[in-house]
């Protein structure tokens, strides 16, 4: 990614050299039009093969889905036209592209599971997404706005989290909220709205973070004073952890306090702070709680349940399924990651890819994300205002922390903690979460972007 | 840029760390792809192998099977389960043909010929497709071949029908090629019980592994038995070939009863004149003192060789499934050679051997390999592979092959072998009865092996091996001519019959003598 980003630095800047003849940047909305056109293709391409491998024939549904996929696509795309013409032009066309191809896996694991079929309601999550993505871009004339709501994004994330417990588990972990038939993950709600209490309260405290403290050798560590936030950021953390039984999202705060408290301070002081605190609690809880020490066996052994004769699990039967894949793939269709079973097309949909797209099929998809991040990064360097960069750094993060967590647990390089696919996977929450965080992107890229019209970074 | 100090500091400090958690995404993206890269690429192949991967066999049923094809018309079939493993075979004829086709199941794997021809049949064998790489790089297998066997239907059947409520197996072959014309253990199973992955299935296989009859076994192929007299075959070539005995009227030096040499245990005969009688009176009258004393006149050494030239001690002989080696020891002392010169001791053969032995005498004593797959195709019928019949083992001169048809012909046209004349064709024989078990405790083995000729043949249609376990009778009195040879007698008028020219309706008509008339009449070599 480093190496796009420096790829891409560098067009900018010569484009940007040109900008500052004319007064204004180029919108760039013609682009994103065309690479959406070409999302909504590909993702009904992908339909189409599975419907021909599967049944031999394109499948009934073929012309609303891609009529559908390309409807909310193109209220999007006007949606920024109107409210956001600068704003960058491949994170829309990224988000349609991955909402598209889980839609396409999701149905393909239909076809495995005629008695659960899963894609219709992620069809309807995603259109809901899609009306908040263009509410947010609509409404929200700025993102500086959010900055006035800093403690009561907190509070509102606090409530959002502690609400589950009073709600039976689920399957191990206390995530959900069961409402009258359908269930709501709030925790991933909660992600966006700690994204911007943390951009807030950094952007207040930064100074104070960073010119206090003693030094130990030559780092310098953080006065106790300011200390207390960060700790109770980590009590939360491991609060989520221990009462939820949600690793992934408690790695996943963490993980994002840590990062942006780097960025907003460029003390690395505090990056061992949180290490040393990451390692600390992940050690105790992993010792503690049967839950997670199971996931860290079967990290480390996943094939001994095989050994011991109880069959392939999960973990096992999705390293089969990548294996299967090998570089090219079995073709959208024709692979059998449904042995995974449970789970196959939420936390695991990351194995259909893998099987049926193979190699290449799953590098694309992980540089689609990479694309995603650099974006969000990028919209942050340009930005001048603390809360704004802060703001997309915390929301690009977001996206791949989350990606290395799921996308490593399922593929075997850290200990397996369930959590969504950005946009691939199935779950109404996940969905709705992801088209706001792009919608704020796209937001913080059209500050960014418009007022460099005269200024080069 | 008129930013205050303070802040532009902040900004580029600010970028500096934004490009380093930049660069920490930058390594997470790496790890992901380096660990994808060694789990769909360096693992691939480990953890397809992986027994609890259901994908090769998913992969293996999801299209119907190939056929077995006896008489040209398939034996086999695919059915549509409906389950994960989508196809799992059926047998039009399952015990019938069970010591042949063997089984394919989804739970134990396959045997025989299912395993044996099992890529093709599955579909996998690179010879099926045109362009075997392309498909490979698709991933697309072409539908599984036919497997064309050399077996007669009606000798099966005959077969299968003579040795039913028995325990024993029949092996028939054509002299001339090797070609397997019947191949019949009894008592047998239906493998269509095993196709599935049904619980019914794991029933079945317990069931049948722990029926004390052993229908899996296939006695024909798997199975040795100790061959008594119908080794004297192999002895008489041995001393012929050997220039022991000249003459085979001569009379022969042999005492009755015969003192084994070394020790004081005394040979003796169940029948009458076997005192120095001559070579043909003593096969024809099964005379055990005398090839005893010949087995220890000819040697050890030429009579392993001999019994080698037949195919003893060839553990790599397949059909194209592997045959249990039949054993002749090199290392014997006199005594111990002068018994397993009438097929005792540790002697032991497969119906087929003794099949071929019959046949080495039928085809002027060569052995052709026995075979069973005349040819391979595609689904289409296009013709994969073909039988390239040839000879495997040379067993003796054709002047001592003459010799012996004469001697096996006396045996079914007056000796103990009367029961296994056909009207219309020469028959040569030999019976046998072995003794086995502790002290010779068990209930003997029925022997017959044969060949048939009609007698407007240019050669020998068939020659045929039968044992039969649990003969019926006293034991004094069990003899391969009461048991076994009504049942060789069954398998070659099948094979008869199906011979151009020589119908079922032509049976005991003015065209063809009974054999005993012309029996000594020698169609020319060939």
């Amino acid at each position: 990614m480093a190496d796009i980003a420096e790829t891409a630095g560098t067009a900018h800047t010569a484009v940007d050299a040109l900008v500052t003849v004319a007064p204004r940047p180029p919108r760039r909305r013609g682009i994103e039009c065309a690479l959406i056109v070409l999302a909504v293709l590909l993702s009904v391409y992908g339909y189409c093969a599975v419907g021909l491998a599967h049944d031999g024939t394109v499948p009934p549904g073929t012309v609303r889905y891609g009529a559908g996929l390309g409807l909310l696509a193109l209220l999007a795309h006007g949606a920024v036209r109107l409210r956001a013409p600068y704003a960058d032009p491949l994170l829309l066309p990224i988000a349609v592209l991955l909402n598209g191809m889980g839609l396409v896996l999701i149905y393909r694991l239909d076809l495995d599971t005629p008695g659960n079929r899963a894609a219709p309601a992620q069809l309807y999550w995603s259109t809901v997404g899609v009306a908040l993505f263009i509410a947010v871009v609509v409404l929200l004339r700025h993102h500086r706005v959010l900055q006035r709501y800093t403690y009561l994004c907190v509070a509102a994330a606090l409530l959002l989290l502690t609400l589950p417990i009073f709600f039976p588990a689920v399957n191990g972990a206390r995530i959900w909220l069961r409402l009258s038939g359908f269930s709501i993950q709030p925790g991933e709600f909660a992600k966006v709205l700690l994204a911007v209490f943390f951009a807030g309260y950094l952007a207040a405290n930064r100074h104070a973070l960073a010119l206090t403290g003693g030094r130990a050798g030559r780092l310098r560590l953080p006065a106790g004073r300011v200390l207390g936030p960060v700790v109770a950021v980590w009590l939360l953390s491991v609060g989520v952890l221990v009462l939820e039984r949600d690793l992934g999202t408690s790695l996943l705060f963490f993980g994002l306090f840590v990062v942006l408290l780097y960025v907003a301070t460029g003390r690395t002081g505090w990056i061992a702070v949180g290490l040393v605190l990451a390692v600390a609690g992940a050690l105790a809880v992993g010792w503690l709680e049967p839950h997670v020490h199971g996931r860290v066996t079967d990290w480390l052994h996943p094939f001994a349940s095989i050994e011991a004769g109880r069959g392939a699990g999960q973990l096992a039967q999705s390293l089969f399924a990548f294996a299967a894949g090998g570089a090219l793939g079995t073709g959208l269709g024709l692979g059998h990651s449904v042995l995974i079973g449970f789970a196959v097309k939420s936390d695991f949909i990351l194995a259909t890819a893998g099987e049926e797209l193979g190699l290449a099929g799953l590098s694309a998809l992980f540089l689609m994300y990479a694309l995603l991040v650099e974006r969000g990064y990028r919209a942050g360097l340009a930005l001048r205002d603390p809360f704004g960069r802060l703001l997309a750094i915390g929301l690009a993060s977001i996206v791949a922390l989350q990606v290395f967590v799921i996308a490593g647990g399922v593929t075997g390089l850290i200990p397996l903690t369930g959590m969504a696919m950005p946009f691939l996977a199935q779950g109404g929450s996940s969905v709705v979460t992801n088209w706001i965080i792009v919608a704020l992107l796209i937001r913080i890229s059209d500050s960014a972007r418009q007022c460099h019209g005269t200024a080069v970074p | 840029m008129n930013l205050p100090d303070d802040l532009d500091f902040a900004r580029r400090e600010g970028t500096r760390t934004i490009r380093r958690a930049a660069a920490l995404c930058a390594v997470l993206l790496v790890a992901l792809l380096a660990n994808a890269t060694r789990v769909q690429i360096f693992e691939s192949g480990r953890y397809g192998g992986n027994p609890a991967n259901h994908r090769e066999a998913i992969d293996r049923y999801a299209r119907p099977r190939g056929d077995i094809v006896v008489d040209g018309r398939p034996v086999t079939g695919s059915r549509y389960t409906g389950g994960m493993f989508r196809y799992e075979r059926t047998y039009t004829d399952g015990p019938l043909y069970a010591a042949v086709t063997g089984f394919s199941s989804q739970r134990y794997g396959t045997t025989l010929l299912e395993n044996a021809q099992d890529p093709l049949l599955a579909g996998t064998d690179p010879m099926l497709s045109l362009f075997p790489l392309w498909n490979d790089f698709v991933r697309r297998h072409p539908p599984g071949g036919q497997v064309v066997t050399t077996l007669n239907g009606a000798a099966q059947r005959a077969a299968y029908r003579y040795l039913a409520g028995r325990t024993g197996a029949v092996a028939a072959l054509e002299p001339s090629t090797g070609r397997i014309l019947a191949l019949v253990s009894a008592p047998s199973y239906d493998p269509g019980e095993l196709s599935g992955a049904s619980a019914s299935v794991a029933e079945a296989w317990t069931r049948m592994n722990g029926d004390a009859a052993q229908p899996m076994l296939n006695r024909a192929i798997r199975q040795t038995y100790p061959p008594g007299s119908t080794f004297k075959v192999v002895t008489a070539a041995a001393a012929l070939d050997a220039g022991v005995v000249w003459d085979p009227d001569e009379r022969t030096m042999s005492p009755n009863p015969y003192l084994l040499p070394g020790t004081t245990t005394w040979l003796r005969n169940e029948t009458y004149g076997c005192a120095n009688a001559s070579l043909r009176y003593a096969f024809e009258w099964s005379c055990n003192t005398v090839f005893a004393k010949l087995g220890v006149d000819v040697g050890p050494r030429t009579m392993a060789a001999t019994a080698e030239g037949f195919g003893f001690n060839d553990p790599g002989l397949r059909i194209p499934f592997a045959v249990a080696p039949s054993t002749f020891d090199r290392k014997l002392d006199q005594a111990q050679l002068a018994l397993s010169s009438i097929g005792q001791f540790d002697t032991r053969a497969t119906p087929l051997q003794m099949a071929m032995i019959a046949a080495a005498v039928a085809d002027g004593g060569a052995v052709q390999a026995p075979y069973l797959v005349e040819k391979t195709t595609t689904s289409a019928g296009e013709t994969v592979s073909s039988a390239a019949p040839h000879t495997r083992y040379r067993a003796m001169s054709p002047a001592t092959a003459a010799v012996l048809r004469e001697m096996m012909t006396d045996v079914v046209r007056q000796g103990t072998g009367r029961t296994a004349q056909i009207p219309g064709a020469v028959v040569g024989g030999k019976t046998g009865t072995a003794q086995h078990g502790v002290g010779n405790s068990g209930r003997p083995y029925a022997w017959f092996i044969s060949w048939a000729q009609a007698h407007d043949a240019a050669e020998p249609a068939v020659a045929v091996a039968v044992v039969v376990e649990d003969a019926a009778g006293e034991r004094g009195e069990i003899s391969g001519g009461g048991n076994a040879a009504p049942i060789a007698r069954g398998v070659m008028e099948a094979v008869l019959d199906s011979q151009p020219g020589y119908g079922p309706n032509s049976h005991g008509s003015a065209s063809r003598p009974r054999s005993g008339t012309s029996g000594r009449l020698w169609p020319s070599p060939k």
